[in-house]
């Protein structure tokens, strides 16, 4: 009886954990590393190397993005789409969830550093970036904030290829290029899709700043750039002509839905393109994958 | 307009995967054109079943639908007759070069009836030749049995491709609830006809 009840508790306990770490985002980033680290090729390559990337980059991430929850628990709970997480619902304390963050951080950061120290300053670079210089610094000051947050979402695939190469590379860097013009992209989507509740908590956003208009054409514009920038590095990699042509078939797509969204800009048409981005990148990141295994 | 299921959005995407495979690995070894074509037709296949996904049947109300989708047609035709009938292919490539542009001019500076008619036209020869030859070259002994299935999509896209033409000219052939639920299991089994017809080939 009291086994079950300890056990129900702990489950529950992880589901709100679970919530915290915001497990689809998490998800993507992990997977933006481990196409990172693959891209580099055998025989570099070991199954032990990719298990401690895939659980270092996993608590980082993790760590990192349970210290934003916390940190931005006030702007969180004033907006209809971020009330209901664990937080602002007091299904977990905040003194629990920082040291959940600061836990996982240090185990993340410290065994990635245990296993390249290039690896462990880039994932490092990925969790300061994202902490101090977005959230804290600059996220509640400029609508520019969300360039610190793409540079810190695109730390993640460069510590990959860095830990599968030994070094940072041109390849590296355009592929955190293109991962880091894609979170803007996802940032002010969601910043005109919920503008009224982003208004409401006085966060500065690209819509508040600079008018919807110019946010369409900056999407756009970050979308058609970061499939380019994916495009090379993927030539550069060396994948295959048959892989080479999705990739180009999935540009041309998210090239038509751009420029769609520039001529007749609306919030619906505005959201397929970055449901599209999403789709183009998770794929990018699959066909690195498939095409090095 | 009837909204996506769960359903619909699985078997778009099962097309959009088919589709992708078939870009990358089934058209492997042919020739730069029969590539370019069968890439831009499966492409348009891939992008608008995630189009689709994304933004439901609404999507299919766009102006531009009719054009773009008729690049599937005229890739595939163009695509079999660089692999089979290369003889003929500049003056086809020209007709479908110049059958696509006037599709999209009459589309966008007349519409109405010579835009049907040109659609109908252009969209016709590209789903008989699609249709036929196949079945041909397979009875002919060109091909091996397995490539009238290629035949059996050239059907099905011409079935589909009528029934979205004549919904969005406003006479409809079948109502747009039953065109709409039909129209993924049509993709889908279209894609499986084609991939699979080309690698029996």
């Amino acid at each position: 009886m009291i086994i079950r009840s300890i056990g129900q508790q702990v489950r529950r306990r992880l589901g709100v954990y679970w919530k915290l770490i915001k497990s689809l985002q998490t998800g993507l980033l992990l997977l933006t590393g481990l196409a990172g680290y693959m891209s580099a090729r055998c025989p570099v390559i070991t199954w032990r190397t990719l298990l401690a990337l895939t659980g270092s980059l996993f608590l980082a991430i993790s760590g990192s993005t349970v210290l934003n929850m916390v940190y931005d628990r006030d702007i969180d709970a004033q907006m209809k789409r971020t009330c209901n997480r664990p937080l602002p619902l007091g299904q977990i304390r905040v003194v629990e969830a920082l040291v959940l963050g600061v836990g996982l951080s240090i185990l993340g950061i410290g065994w990635a550093f245990l296993l390249s120290p290039i690896y462990g300053i880039v994932v490092f670079a990925g969790f300061f970036f994202d902490i101090v210089v977005y959230t804290i610094w600059l996220k509640r000051r400029t609508a520019w904030s969300i360039v610190w947050g793409g540079i810190a979402g695109g730390m993640p695939i460069l510590a990959g290829r860095a830990l599968g190469v030994g070094q940072i590379d041109w390849i590296g860097l355009l592929l955190s290029l293109a991962v880091l013009l894609w979170i803007p992209t996802h940032i002010m989507t969601f910043n005109l899709r919920h503008k009224a509740d982003y208004q409401h908590t006085g966060v500065p956003t690209f819509p508040s700043a600079y008018g919807d208009r110019v946010t369409y054409l900056a999407i756009a514009l970050s979308s058609v750039v970061a499939s380019v920038a994916m495009g090379i590095a993927a030539y550069g990699i060396g994948m295959t002509w048959g892989y080479l042509r999705v990739l180009v078939v999935l540009s041309a797509g998210l090239l038509v839905l751009a420029v769609s969204s520039v001529v007749r800009p609306s919030v619906r048409l505005n959201f397929g393109l970055f449901k599209f981005a999403s789709i183009y990148m998770l794929s990018s990141m699959l066909l690195v994958l498939v095409e090095t295994m | 307009m009837r909204d996506i299921s769960a359903l619909d959005r699985v078997l778009l995407l099962l097309t959009a995967l088919l589709s992708a495979y078939q870009i990358a690995v089934g058209i492997e070894g042919l020739g730069s054109l029969a590539v370019i074509c069968y890439t831009i037709a499966f492409g348009v296949l891939l992008v608008a079943s995630l189009i689709l996904i994304i933004l439901g049947f609404e999507a299919l109300e766009s102006p531009h639908v009719v054009v773009i989708a008729a690049l599937i047609p005229l890739g595939l035709s163009l695509g079999l007759i660089s692999q089979y009938v290369p003889t003929y292919q500049v003056g086809y490539m020209a007709f479908a070069v110049l059958g696509f542009l006037a599709i999209g001019i009459t589309r966008y500076l007349t519409p109405g009836r010579i835009a049907t008619i040109t659609l109908a036209l252009v969209h016709g020869t590209a789903g008989l030749l699609i249709f036929i030859l196949p079945i041909v070259f397979s009875l002919q002994g060109v091909a091996r049995p397995g490539f009238i299935l290629v035949g059996i999509g050239g059907g099905l896209i011409g079935i589909g491709g009528l029934l979205l033409a004549f919904l969005r000219t406003g006479r409809p052939l079948l109502s747009a609830k039953t065109i709409y639920t039909v129209l993924p299991v049509l993709l889908l089994m279209m894609t499986v006809a084609f991939v699979i017809g080309l690698a029996l080939a």
